[in-house]
C-alpha cells in the first residue's frame, strides 16, 4: 500500500482528507458555503474507515453532536462558515469549560450577517478568538495552501487532543476552493488522547482533576469504559460537580487560559521568507499570504528587501515571532481581508513602534500583490516600477 | 443493581423546592435502571439546564451536563459514536421544547435510540416562572401576569407526528407507574419519550392560587385522564385535559442500525478497500 | 405493624405524605417535619416512601 500519493483536489478536500488521516471517524454538520464540500466528501468518506456522518438540524446541534461525540472516544469535527460559527459559539464553551476536543473548520466568507455567502474573507480571526463568552484560550490555525489544508487540519486534530481543548482550522474561501496538487501522506505521530494510568481504579474518575498531572492535563477516558465521570458545561469541581465557590472558578479559568499560552511554544507555527534583511516585513495568513509572497518576490526582483512571515498559528497569536521579526524592520505590513483584526494585534508587539500598514479589503475580492506593493510605493519604496505586474 | 443503589445519597437533600415533583421522577428513573438492568459504567445521563438539569448530580452513572436546550443534540453526538450505551436524557420544558424545539422534532425524526424523559412544569421555574411553551392558556406567570394568551403544545402530539417510536405520559406522584414508562422506553430501539407533568410548587402553583404543594398536586391530577378513560370521552369533554398513560409505540429501525446496516449491505467498507 | 422513619435532614416540609396518607397517621404543620404519631394506623401503603420527592421516609414493618 503507498504510504503517500499526489493529488490535484481543492483545499476542503485536502480539509477532509486530513482529518480522515488524523483519525477523525465522527463528523456533524450543517451545509453552509463555502464549506459544504468537506461535509459531501466526510458523507461519502467515513463510512468507508467504519465512521459515522450526520447532517444536523442546524450548526448549534452539529457543534454538540461533535462534542457529545468526541467524549464518547471519537475523534470528531465540523466544517462550516462564519454565520454557522456565530451558532456554535455558546456550544464551544462546553467544548472549553469540560475540555473536550474537537475541530472546528471555519471556511470564512464574507459577514457579516449572511454577508456576501460565495466570497472569500478573513473577518472571524476574533470571533474565533472572544466569540464565546467568558475567558478562555483558544487554538486557531490559518491554512494557506491545499496542502497546508492537509496538513493544518491533521496539526489541529493532534492540539485537540494533546490540550484537551477545541481547536479552529482557519481557512478562507479562496483556498477552500482552489485547487492545487497536495501530497496526500499517512499522518505520522498522531496524538492520540491521554488515557488514565491503567492502575488508577475504575468508578467514579474526576475528569477534571488537571492540577494532578505535570502537564496539567487530566486523561480522559471515554463513556463506556471502567470509569464513570462527568462532563459539565456549567462551572465544576475536578469531578465535574457544579461549583460555586470562587477559588474553583479562579483556578479552572485560569486553567482554560494557561493551559493554551503556556504551552505556545508548542502550538505557535509560522514561516518566514527573506527575513534575515528585510526592511519591510509583510505579516499575514491565509489567502492573503499568498499575496504576500507573490509580492515579496515582485520586490525582490527590484532590489528591494521584503520579507514575510507566514501566520499559520493564529491563536494563541505568534508574539514573540512578530516581535522578532519587526526588531530591524523600518515597516510592515498586514495584508488581511477584514479591517485589521490581526494587524491591531501586530501593533501589541510592535516594540519599536515602527509603522505597521494596514492593506485591507473587505468587498470580496481578494487584495492584489500590487495593491500591497503600491502601499509600499506610496510610502516608502517610491521607486519601485511594479513593472512585473 | 437496586434503585437507591443509583442515588448519590451523599449529596441529598435534592436540589429542588419543597414539594417538587422531581424528587419523584428521579426515583422513577432509578427504578427503571433497576427494571432495565443498566450498570453506571454503560449508562450516561445527558440532562440540560434547568432545575430538571441538575438531577444529573444526584445520579451515580455517567453524565454530560451541557447547554440550555441541547441536550437531544449532545446525546445524539454520544449514541452514534458508542452505540453499546444506554444514553438517557433529561429535558425540561423550557429546555426540552422550548429553546431545544427543534432538536426535539429532529431526534424524533431520526429516531435516534434515546429515551428522553421531559419533566413538564409549565414554566421556567429556575428564572423565576416565566412562561414556556407549554404553559396553559390564561396562567399567571411571572411574564404573564395578566394571563397567558398563547396556547401550549401538547408534547406527546408534537413527539407523535414528529416520528417518535414510543410515547408515555405520566404526573410525577404516580412514581411506578413513570418507572414503568421509562423502563419499557428504554427498551426500546428508536426514540423513546415519556413526558411527566410535574408541579412547580414555589412559581407555579403560588402564581396561581395553589399556596401549598398538595392543592397543586390535586390540581394537576384533575387535568389529566388516563388512556382508557379518554377513549370513551367526547371532544369536548377532553378540551384542556392531559391523556396519560402508553401513548404511542411503533416499530422502525433507530437511526444508528440503519446507518450502519446500509453500510454493510452496501458493502461500503469493503469497496474502500478496493479503492 | 409499620415502623415510619422520617430523615429531618432530607426532609423538606411540602406536606406530601400527610396528605397522601390514607390512614392519616401525619401530624403535620407547613413548614415542619412530620411525625407518624399514629404509625400503629400505618398499614405499609407504602405512598408516602414512594412519593416523597426527597426520598426521606422510609416505611419497614417493625419487629413484633
Amino acid at each position: 500500500m503507498n504510504t503517500w500519493e499526489i493529488r490535484f483536489a481543492m483545499g476542503n478536500e485536502a480539509i477532509a482528507e486530513g482529518a480522515l488521516a488524523a483519525g477523525a471517524r465522527f463528523y456533524a454538520g450543517y451545509p453552509i458555503t463555502p464549506s459544504s464540500e468537506i461535509a459531501e466528501i466526510a458523507s461519502r468518506r467515513l463510512p468507508q474507515v467504519g465512521g459515522v456522518f450526520i447532517q444536523m438540524e442546524d450548526e448549534i446541534a452539529s457543534i454538540a453532536a461533535i462534542i457529545g461525540a468526541s467524549a464518547a472516544g471519537k475523534k470528531s469535527f465540523t466544517a462550516t462558515s462564519g454565520p454557522g460559527v456565530s451558532l456554535m459559539q455558546e456550544n464551544l464553551g462546553v467544548a472549553v469549560m469540560s475540555e473536550i476536543p474537537c475541530v472546528i473548520i471555519d471556511v470564512q466568507r464574507s459577514g457579516p450577517s449572511t454577508g456576501l455567502a460565495t466570497k472569500p474573507a478573513q473577518g472571524d480571526v476574533m470571533q474565533a478568538r472572544w466569540g464565546t463568552h467568558g475567558d478562555h484560550g483558544i487554538i486557531a490555525l490559518a491554512p494557506s495552501s491545499v496542502q497546508e489544508c492537509y496538513d493544518l487540519t491533521i496539526k489541529a486534530f493532534d492540539f485537540s487532543e494533546k490540550y484537551r481543548t477545541p481547536v479552529y482550522l482557519m481557512a478562507d474561501e479562496v483556498i477552500g476552493h482552489m485547487r492545487e496538487p497536495y501530497v496526500l501522506h499517512e499522518a505520522a505521530g498522531l496524538v492520540s488522547r491521554k488515557q488514565p494510568d491503567p492502575s488508577e481504579p475504575g468508578g467514579d474518575y474526576k475528569i477534571f482533576d488537571f492540577e494532578r498531572y505535570d502537564d496539567h492535563i487530566a486523561p480522559m477516558p471515554p463513556y463506556g469504559g471502567k470509569y464513570i465521570f462527568r462532563m459539565n458545561g456549567s462551572m465544576h469541581d475536578e469531578a465535574g460537580f457544579g461549583c460555586g465557590a470562587s477559588d474553583n472558578a479562579d483556578k479552572f479559568i485560569r486553567h482554560y487560559e494557561d493551559k493554551i499560552t503556556k504551552n505556545r511554544d508548542d502550538i505557535v507555527m509560522t514561516e518566514s521568507y527573506n527575513m534575515e534583511d528585510a526592511d519591510y516585513v509583510l505579516v499575514s495568513f491565509g489567502c492573503s499570504a499568498r499575496s504576500a509572497m507573490a509580492a515579496m518576490r515582485l520586490a525582490r526582483q527590484e532590489g528591494e528587501k521584503v520579507g514575510v512571515l507566514k501566520l499559520m498559528t493564529l491563536w494563541p497569536f505568534p508574539d514573540k515571532e512578530v516581535a522578532a521579526a519587526l526588531k530591524k524592520a523600518k515597516a510592515a505590513v498586514v495584508p488581511e481581508m477584514n479591517l485589521g483584526q490581526v494587524a491591531s494585534e501586530v501593533s501589541r508587539y510592535n516594540e519599536r513602534k515602527i509603522p505597521v500598514i494596514g492593506v485591507n479589503r473587505v468587498d470580496g475580492s481578494m487584495i492584489t500583490p500590487y495593491q500591497i506593493l503600491d502601499a509600499l510605493k506610496g510610502l516608502y519604496l517610491k521607486g519601485l516600477s511594479l513593472k512585473g505586474l | 443493581m437496586k434503585h437507591n443503589e443509583f442515588i448519590r445519597e451523599d449529596r441529598l437533600p435534592t436540589f429542588w423546592c419543597g414539594g417538587c415533583g422531581y424528587g419523584q421522577v428521579m426515583n422513577s428513573i432509578t427504578r427503571a435502571f433497576e427494571k432495565a438492568g443498566v450498570t453506571l459504567n454503560d449508562t450516561v445521563l445527558v440532562s440540560g439546564i434547568g432545575c430538571w438539569g441538575h438531577v444529573d448530580s444526584f445520579l451515580k452513572v455517567n453524565a454530560f451536563h451541557g447547554t440550555h436546550g441541547r441536550a437531544l443534540a449532545f446525546a445524539t453526538g454520544i449514541k452514534l459514536a458508542n452505540p453499546e450505551l444506554n444514553v438517557v436524557v433529561a429535558l425540561g420544558d423550557g429546555d426540552g421544547v422550548t429553546i431545544g424545539g427543534n432538536h426535539f422534532i429532529h431526534a424524533c425524526r431520526r429516531n435516534i435510540d434515546l429515551t428522553a424523559i421531559l419533566c413538564n412544569n409549565y414554566n421556567y421555574g429556575m428564572t423565576g416562572g416565566q412562561y414556556s411553551s407549554t404553559t396553559p392558556e390564561h396562567s399567571i406567570t411571572s411574564t404573564s401576569p395578566y394571563g397567558h394568551i398563547e396556547p401550549g403544545f401538547d408534547i406527546c402530539k408534537l413527539a407523535e407526528v414528529s416520528g417518535a417510536r414510543y410515547i408515555a405520559r405520566s404526573i410525577s406522584e404516580n412514581v411506578t407507574q413513570t418507572a414503568e414508562y421509562i423502563a419499557e422506553a428504554m427498551s426500546k430501539k428508536g426514540f423513546s419519550f415519556v413526558e411527566v407533568l410535574t408541579p412547580c410548587t414555589t412559581h407555579y402553583g403560588r402564581n396561581n392560587a395553589m399556596k401549598h404543594p398538595p392543592e397543586l398536586y390535586r390540581w394537576l391530577k384533575s387535568t389529566v385522564v388516563p388512556a382508557a378513560a379518554a377513549a370513551k370521552m367526547t371532544e369536548d369533554q377532553l378540551r384542556n385535559k392531559f391523556i396519560i398513560g402508553k401513548l404511542y409505540d411503533r416499530p422502525g429501525q433507530d437511526y444508528g442500525t440503519r446507518y450502519r446496516d446500509e453500510i454493510q449491505a452496501k458493502g461500503i467498507e469493503d469497496l474502500a478497500k478496493k479503492e | 405493624m409499620y415502623e415510619v422513619r422520617i430523615d429531618p435532614k432530607r426532609c423538606k416540609g411540602c406536606g406530601l405524605c400527610a396528605d397522601f396518607c390514607p390512614r392519616n397517621i401525619y401530624d403535620f404543620s407547613w413548614g415542619s417535619v412530620p411525625v407518624a404519631a399514629r404509625s400503629d394506623d400505618c398499614v405499609g401503603c407504602m405512598q408516602c416512601e414512594v412519593k416523597c420527592p426527597e426520598l426521606a421516609i422510609t416505611v419497614r414493618e417493625a419487629a413484633p
